[in-house]
């Protein structure tokens, strides 16, 4: 292997920071710990990386999380060896689920030690393995600057992942005076997939024969930067489009053509859509079961094209037809350019959007509580539907995806496939790190909020000016939904009958706090997120809430509950009379 | 049903750890692995055979496994045109008085003897998998005292 001769000597730790900042890091998330002091010693007064000190790892990787998913940047991690290190697995998992780019550095015990069970030692790597892209122990101090290089570049490439780097304690104190070549040596890694040109001409045959096309936007969108071609291709066919959870803002909201979120707890105009199509052009997305809910029924009557960077994922959940490897961008960009083929679905596209208006996201609104709807609405008009997003999980997740007018690609930081509860307060700070010129809007519940709400500290120390608004309905709010539709109202330990004050929370944590009870001066008080101070904003809600439209777990996309249409054919469904403020 | 797998991975550390947890996840039962160096002594080649339910369920699978970053190549040979062979070491219960018979019943099968006393031969067979069934059925009646497969090892004619 070819060597490199260093002019001074360096320790393992420099040559980590500075392979980072010649590869264009400027901030990471982190908790330091006794295998990575060496690490820190160094960090401390190295310039040009800025390091984020959370209050818990999980904390850490959520922070890198919101950083990399608002920014399209890789989020860096650096953590301990073991409990800091096992701490991460939520964050690592959920950024695999969420083909998130994140850099995850863990400590290790020094190489005599690994594998004898030493103090604060865990098998990283092999717990990682299975939830990461790729992940490396790094044996050789000589090897830093290849494998950080080669990790950054698998990270943020192809499709999108976390990667982890097991770094040993001696590895990173040795210095060394020469080092390996550090040329990325990946020769089996295909990072840029090109579009079969003949399958993207099937695409377009197909579309030219059939009546009821249909595209899905999916999270992949906004990974491959494709948002202004996907709105060219949906302008240029005039085809309706269902949003995934993930793909929310890639076509604004207030599109016409944009049916809205698709699935579970999507419209009742995309699932009809998604049931009705005889042929699904599938962007980005991987046809995740709260989308497709049940896959041996899902689109029985249509074509399917799915377009994909990942080959894993084309036929992996539903049969595919046209199946398409291929970036995202590259591909749209080939079918927006081509010769525009002959289409007639004039009329399919009218009976959709019929469909969005005769079914449109509702609620009630009443004067005795708040209903969370209408304060996201609200939230939506003061913010002119431009704010970043960010989401725990749960209820006020999926409220916040029915009712917020997205118009931006990478608006909506959430968790989509692991559905993580603890993942907004640090997401949303590093959203605002990422985009600190940007309104922050965090939502999230009083289940995931006593999960990571540790991370508050940030907000004053760092100047992380987020809005966090506190939905509370004093109880888990999707497993009480659950339990109250499917286990016969037997709600087992999913109301919360003792809670902390957590407006003597903010108090601690030094920000601004208030609490909003009455919907008859929410609007006005609302107006308040236009400071530009952290601030915690708890709004009481009933405990009764559900989110609606449902469609079941493993139902049809059409077998849709609670849905209201505007000319009365059915009944409202929403929160009971039944209020109980805990 | 059964499918051989053929794959040829980088020969690091826990590279067959990597593989092996994509099969674990789905819950694929592995009927035999076999794992070796090649002619580039940085690649193994492996060889598993493995059980599932489709074939939409295996090309999948090995979809998911060329995705692994360690993954040169991974292919289905099971309707290729392949040669596959595994050898089994069978330790027999062979008491003097039986032993004759026992040696006329397996001549056929062209094994090797490679250890003999009072009580019991050891016997190798080099050949693909249904040969050395057979030749497990016929000497099971005798008393099978220890067993071990290597598993098949194989690739594509041509």
């Amino acid at each position: 292997m070819k060597k490199i001769k260093l002019k001074t000597a360096k320790s393992g730790s420099q040559l980590v920071l500075e392979t980072l900042k010649d590869l264009g890091v400027d901030i990471i998330f982190g908790y330091p710990g006794g295998a990575m002091l060496p690490l820190y010693d160094a960090i401390h007064g190295f310039e040009g990386i800025q390091h984020i000190l959370a209050r818990h790892e999980q904390g850490a990787v959520h922070e890198a999380e919101g950083y990399a998913k608002s920014s399209g940047k890789v989020g860096v991690v650096v953590v301990t060896s073991g409990p800091g290190a096992t701490n991460t697995v939520t964050g690592i998992a959920d950024a695999y689920l969420d083909s998130v780019p994140l850099l995850v550095f863990t400590g290790q015990v020094g190489r005599a030690s690994i594998g004898k069970d030493a103090f604060q030692e865990a098998d990283t790597v092999g717990i990682t393995a299975p939830i990461t892209k790729y992940s490396y122990q790094i044996r050789d101090t000589a090897d830093i600057p290849r494998i950080v290089t080669e990790a950054y570049y698998l990270a943020h490439t192809g499709r999108p992942g976390p990667v982890e780097i097991d770094l040993p304690k001696d590895v990173s104190t040795i210095e060394v005076t020469e080092i390996n070549d550090p040329k990325i040596n990946l020769p089996n890694y295909h990072a840029t997939e090109h579009a079969d040109k003949n399958q993207l001409s099937k695409l377009l045959t197909q579309l030219s024969v059939s009546k009821k096309p249909l595209v899905i936007a999916g999270g992949g969108i906004n990974y491959a930067e494709a948002t202004e071609e996907l709105r060219a291709f949906i302008d240029k066919y005039h085809i309706p489009v269902v949003s995934t959870l993930l793909g929310l803002g890639t076509v604004p909201v207030e599109n016409p053509l944009q049916l809205g979120m698709g699935g579970m707890h999507g419209s009742y105009a995309s699932n009809m859509a998604l049931v009705e199509a005889d042929y699904i052009i599938n962007f980005g997305s991987r046809f995740d079961d709260r989308l497709v809910s049940n896959p041996t029924r899902f689109a029985e009557n249509a074509v399917v094209a799915h377009i994909d960077i990942d080959p894993a994922e084309l036929g992996k959940i539903v049969k595919t037809q046209i199946p398409i490897v291929s970036d995202l961008k590259e591909a749209l960009q080939i079918l927006v350019s081509a010769d525009r083929v002959t289409t007639d679905f004039d009329e399919w596209t009218a009976h959709v959007l019929e469909n969005k208006h005769r079914a449109p996201f509702s609620y009630g609104k009443v004067n005795d509580f708040i209903r969370p709807q209408q304060a996201i609405e609200w939230i939506g008009q003061y913010t002119d539907g431009d704010a970043i997003i960010v989401t725990d999980v749960g209820q006020h997740q999926m409220w916040a995806a029915q009712y917020y007018p997205y118009k931006n690609p990478r608006q909506l930081i959430t968790s989509g496939g692991m559905g993580t509860m603890g993942f907004g307060v640090p997401a949303a700070i590093g959203a605002k790190l990422a985009h600190p010129d940007k309104n922050v809007i965090l939502f999230v519940g009083d289940g995931g909020f006593q999960m990571t709400n540790q991370e508050l500290a940030l907000l004053n120390g760092y100047h992380i000016p987020i809005k966090v608004v506190l939905v509370n309905n004093h109880s888990l709010g999707m497993v009480r939904q659950w339990q109250e539709s499917f286990y016969d109202e037997r709600r087992s330990q999913s109301v919360f009958d003792a809670e902390p004050n957590f407006q003597l929370l903010a108090e601690a944590y030094g920000i601004k706090h208030l609490k909003l009870e009455d919907p008859k001066t929410l609007s006005e008080e609302l107006k308040i997120l236009s400071e530009d101070v952290p601030m915690l904003i708890e709004i009481n809600i009933s405990q009764a809430e559900q989110v609606l439209p449902m469609v079941p777990a493993g139902a049809h996309n059409d077998e849709i509950l609670g849905v209201y249409f505007t000319d009365g054919t059915d009944a409202i469904t929403g929160a009971s009379e039944e209020v109980n403020h805990a | 049903m059964r499918r051989m797998i053929i794959a040829r991975l980088h020969n690091v550390t826990g590279i067959l750890n990597r593989f092996t947890a994509v099969l674990n996840r789905r819950q694929v039962n592995i009927i035999s692995i076999s794992a070796g160096v090649t002619e580039n002594q940085e690649l193994t080649h492996t060889t598993f055979v493995v059980e599932v339910d489709s074939l939409g369920e295996i090309e999948q699978i090995i979809k998911q496994l060329n995705r692994l970053i360690d993954v040169i190549e991974v292919a289905d040979i099971t309707d290729l045109p392949h040669v596959a062979r595994e050898v089994v070491l069978i330790k027999v219960s062979a008491p003097p008085e039986r032993r004759a018979e026992i040696f006329t019943m397996i001549d056929p099968f062209r094994v090797n003897v490679v250890d003999v006393n009072r009580e019991n031969v050891t016997i190798q067979l080099t050949g693909d998998s249904d040969k050395i069934e057979a030749l497990i059925d016929l000497l099971i009646p005798y008393g099978i005292i220890r067993m071990a497969r290597t598993g098949s090892a194989g690739f594509e004619r041509g």
